[in-house]
């Protein structure tokens, strides 16, 4: 018990530490947020609601694809208590959103395209009268054929999703060439292929999509749970036909984003019945059921690769095929797209490789942003080609990656050059170097009577950032208030990943403040500038360079107002301490409170911008592609072993041990970079064994959490971290990226852990204990 | 219908339709929002809550089947203004929150388990909050405040025999 009690004595004493002097970056520092939210007093969006808001709804299509003829809205309309009925015919603009083609209507006007489409909208006084109404609503729609598979949307007289669509049902093609192409493999002396279908991936956040919005003097406010406040503004501004300055988006702490609240999900919906009931407020909380059937999805995809390798273990081609299914609308179908193809390869230096794929429209529910973004399905098949070639020249899976991973100055597989650190050699090399990875043998031995156990491992590399054609900028807006405290303006959501939090370490450490002197501005469009959204691994390095200016910047303005109001000279002579200015040589302190009171509001406010550096090696003449943002200039590394055990009774896969070798620069805060690996370790995990978002003909077939299922507590396994931190040059304080990376290889490493225990890899996944018992009935 | 019951400690008495949940009684009759709403189907245990000293989901739970008994959220936990509950305290110190929607359910679940389970081991944390999903933190976090809270709760019992 005594090591217990130390261990807890010492957590004690840091948590006192932290609260009574200034965080210091590198260092574990317990989330500011984790106080209000470990007493259920943080306040979601779910949370806002009063007992005098109106309630909105949606009628959903529940059919997947037709042509809408007519809305019967009369007896929901006469039901009493309720507000409003809308259509699409009350809506005033474009009735179209998307990030980059604005292809998916508010409310459905021409055509259904998948089962949760918006038909009509529904205000009411109650939940219960809401519920009733949207019972009454009735439409006559024409169904057209549908198209449920990449195969049915390719076909021959195939109906055509968005008519308009220059290339038909398939939203974004490319083809990404270095070297020779596919004529590489003439020079092979070893080939190794493999197909498989990756799933759909549901997000689950555990606060669905929701919001609350108020139309009063001509101004719209929606408070709503979303990634990407600055962009939704316009997005409803567009579709509603409002003038953005018309419109305030305000984002509180998200219950979970992971990509699935980046883009509008209830905004304009919101925004359309607050319009229609101007002076009262609106709500609206999707149940899970809608959750999972009108957000986006990570996109199932259809995977072949094919690698080629010199007899001593190069690799020399590589030739890859990707579909990914987008559904009925971009959302961010194509870029996800392009990011695949460009994280195609895996992080190895092959000088000929060939990567083409296709995003293409379906009438299967919308597949979008991800956490990942297209990596995962890529590396799902990459890292299991690479351990088959490995198998075929008697080579470790260390060892040939080891052989083959790239370094500084070396061209990714689609050609573009790696200015910035480079750190999966020592990611391999921690993984390589471990007891479990060199006790992998004697482990794997030791099975028991039924079970088969695995090794395996697997590796990544993850590109942070828009990339070259949207600029990804941040403000940051720093405030000395007049109460002498440091108030942080942070434009850009926290969905959870706690960028908030670092926010207030970084400002904390820069001016020498401790918790009780600084302050956070959750994103608002009226009060906080323009940061872009929480995705791409992005939202920590964009905005904390621009923090780091405009604490610089007023750090000094401070201190040179209070040499010129105390007529000292030299301001050198003035240090920050907690809550106070310090001159040192008399060792006087001034209250910031009192500074604050010299100076005038504009003064005591600091704005400043960055726009993080891309690549400008052109990898592709497709201009198509070019426009999706590839390549990148900056990636985080990772580096994973799993061993598994498999049941041969039940099939059932244990994950007993779990590694990870990262490379994301230096740690801001370590704490915060074990949270990102261990969740998305879990999300990659639940990818691999059980998340399957099923559909039949469009319709859902894994509505709730008991059909599609999450990993809990008892399916995860002991994850154990290494950060090899490199220091990123452009990085503030060092740092890179670390949202995604985890997430991109934990499907093959499991995989190759299991192809480790039996000998076998499945063509389609997750491996639900089903397909492991099947796979082991080949195997017999 | 009229009910009374015990809430955080104090008696309450509302007026609410019988067939209401009891958590939409909670969250907005009673503006206790910390108790969460993640599923409606008892999957996920957001909005799990204290009953007679027993974990509930508050949202298969009708707010008549809180009469007469004595119910605790995540706000009767620990006062505001006072120190966290040890298990509060440990989620802050070891990383356990992250989007913190799952939080409230997570930290009542955990904290009824080491009211009965002093001696707890990873197992029994991770048993004890297999009805509470998180899908932020891959659980390793929250186990590992489980045991540190079981030690501090050990500490502040010992000091008070």
């Amino acid at each position: 018990m005594a090591s217990t009690d130390s261990m807890t004595q010492h957590k004690f004493e840091r948590l006192k530490m932290n609260i009574s002097s200034p965080p210091e970056i590198g260092i574990s520092t317990p989330r500011s947020d984790a106080f209000t939210k470990v007493r259920g007093v943080e306040k979601f969006t779910i949370d806002l609601p009063s007992k005098d808001d109106l309630w909105a709804g949606v009628k959903r299509a529940g059919i997947p694809h037709a042509r809408l003829i007519r809305v019967h809205t009369d007896q929901a309309s006469a039901l009493a208590g309720v507000a409003a009925v809308l259509t699409h015919k009350d809506i005033q603009g474009s009735n179209r959103q998307g990030v980059v083609r604005q292809d998916q209507p508010v409310l459905v006007d021409d055509c259904i395209r998948h089962c949760g489409d918006a038909v009509a909208l529904v205000v009411a006084e109650d939940k219960t009268t809401l519920a009733r109404a949207l019972d009454l609503i009735r439409f006559e729609a024409e169904p057209l054929p549908g198209i449920f598979s990449v195969g049915d949307a390719l076909a021959k007289e195939a109906p055509l999703i968005h008519p308009d669509h220059d290339t038909g049902n398939i939203l974004l093609a490319g083809t990404l060439t270095t070297g020779e192409g596919v004529e590489g493999f003439n020079d092979c002396d070893c080939e190794a292929s493999l197909s498989l279908e990756v799933p759909v991936q549901e997000h689950v956040c555990l606060e669905t999509e929701c919001g609350r919005a108020l139309f009063e003097k001509d101004k719209l406010t929606i408070t709503a749970s979303t990634q990407t406040p600055f962009r939704d503004r316009h997005e409803i501004a567009q579709a509603l036909g409002l003038s953005p300055e018309k419109i305030r988006v305000i984002a509180p702490f998200l219950g979970g984003g992971f990509g699935g609240k980046d883009g509008i999900t209830v905004q304009s919906l919101l925004g359309l019945a607050a319009l229609a009931c101007p002076g009262r407020p609106v709500s609206m909380v999707w149940n899970r059921e809608e959750s999972f059937l009108a957000s986006p999805k990570r996109h199932g995809a259809t995977l072949f690769f094919r690698l080629g390798a010199k007899a001593d273990g190069t690799f020399h081609a590589l030739e890859a095929k990707a579909d990914f299914d987008t559904g009925p609308y971009d959302h961010l179908g194509g870029v996800v797209l392009a990011l695949g193809l460009e994280h195609a390869g895996g992080p190895y230096a092959i000088a000929h490789t060939q990567v083409s794929g296709r995003a293409v429209y379906t009438n299967n529910p919308v597949a979008g942003a991800f956490r990942g973004f297209g990596v995962p399905q890529v590396a799902a098949a990459m890292e299991q080609v690479v351990d088959l070639m490995a198998a075929k020249l008697t080579m470790s899976p260390v060892a040939i990656r080891l052989k083959n991973c790239l370094a500084r100055g070396m061209k990714a597989p689609t050609g573009n050059t790696l200015a910035h650190s480079t750190g999966i050699r020592a990611c391999l090399e921690a993984v390589g170097h471990h007891p479990l990875w060199q006790g992998a043998r004697e482990w794997t031995a030791r099975a028991p009577a039924h079970t088969l156990r695995g090794v395996g491992m697997a590796c990544a590399m993850h590109g942070m950032g828009y990339g070259p054609v949207v600029p990804d900028v941040a403000h940051a807006k720093l405030e000395l208030t007049r109460e002498g405290r440091f108030k942080v303006y942070c434009g850009v959501s926290d969905m959870g990943q706690g960028n908030g939090a670092t926010f207030l370490h970084i400002a904390g450490d820069l001016l020498n403040q401790q918790a009780d002197g600084l302050e956070l501005i959750l994103p608002d469009t009226d009060q906080t500038l323009p940061c872009g959204s929480s995705s791409a691994s992005r939202s920590t390095f964009t905005f904390a360079h621009a923090l780091a200016d405009a604490s610089a910047c007023l750090s000094q303005r401070i201190i040179k107002r209070a040499a010129d109001s105390l007529m000292v000279l030299d301001p050198e002579e003035f240090v920050l301490v907690p809550g106070k200015l310090r001159h040192l040589s008399s060792g006087k302190d001034y209250p910031l409170a009192f500074l604050a009171g010299l100076m005038s509001p504009s003064e005591r406010t600091v704005v400043s911008r960055y726009r993080a550096p891309v690549a400008r090696d052109a990898v592709t003449d497709e201009k198509a592609l070019q426009m999706h943002g590839i390549p990148h200039t900056i990636f985080s590394y990772t580096a994973h072993l799993a061993r598994v055990a498999v049941d041969t009774i039940t099939g059932g896969i244990r994950v007993d041990r779990y590694l990870a070798a990262t490379d994301c620069g230096r740690l801001i805060n370590p704490d915060l970079y074990e949270q990102q690996m261990h969740g998305a370790i879990a999300q990659g995990l639940g990818y691999a064994l059980y998340e399957d978002y099923l559909t039949k003909k469009g319709q859902s077939l894994t509505p709730d959490l008991s059909t599609y299922i999450i990993p809990g507590a008892r399916d995860l396994p002991p994850m154990e971290l290494i950060s090899v931190t490199t220091r990123e040059q452009a990085g503030p304080f060092g740092m890179k990226g670390v949202g995604e990376v985890g997430i991109d290889a934990p499907l093959a490493c499991i995989a190759n852990a299991v192809a480790d225990a039996c000998g076998k890899r499945p063509g389609q996944w997750p491996l639900t204990r089903i397909r492991m018992l099947d796979l082991l009935g080949e195997t017999l | 219908m009229k009910l009374t019951f015990m809430l955080n400690g104090s008696p309450v008495s509302v007026e609410t339709p019988p067939d209401r949940r009891l958590v939409d009684l909670l969250r907005e009759d009673l503006g206790l929002t910390g108790t969460k709403e993640g599923c409606g189907t008892g999957e996920c245990g957001a909005c799990t809550i204290r009953a007679d000293g027993e974990t509930k989901l508050a949202c298969l739970m009708l707010a008549a089947q809180a009469q007469g008994r004595d119910i605790v959220t995540i706000e009767g936990l620990s006062p505001v203004a006072g120190p966290l509950h040890p298990v509060q305290e440990s989620f802050v110190n070891s990383g356990a929150v992250q989007c913190g929607f799952c939080t409230p359910g997570m930290v009542m679940s955990i904290a009824t388990h080491l009211d009965a389970h002093p001696d707890t081991d990873g197992d029994g944390i991770r048993q004890a909050v297999s009805g509470n999903l998180c899908r932020c933190t891959g659980y390793q976090k929250i186990v590992d405040a489980g045991l540190t809270a079981a030690g501090l709760m050990k500490n502040k019992g010992g000091c008070r025999g």
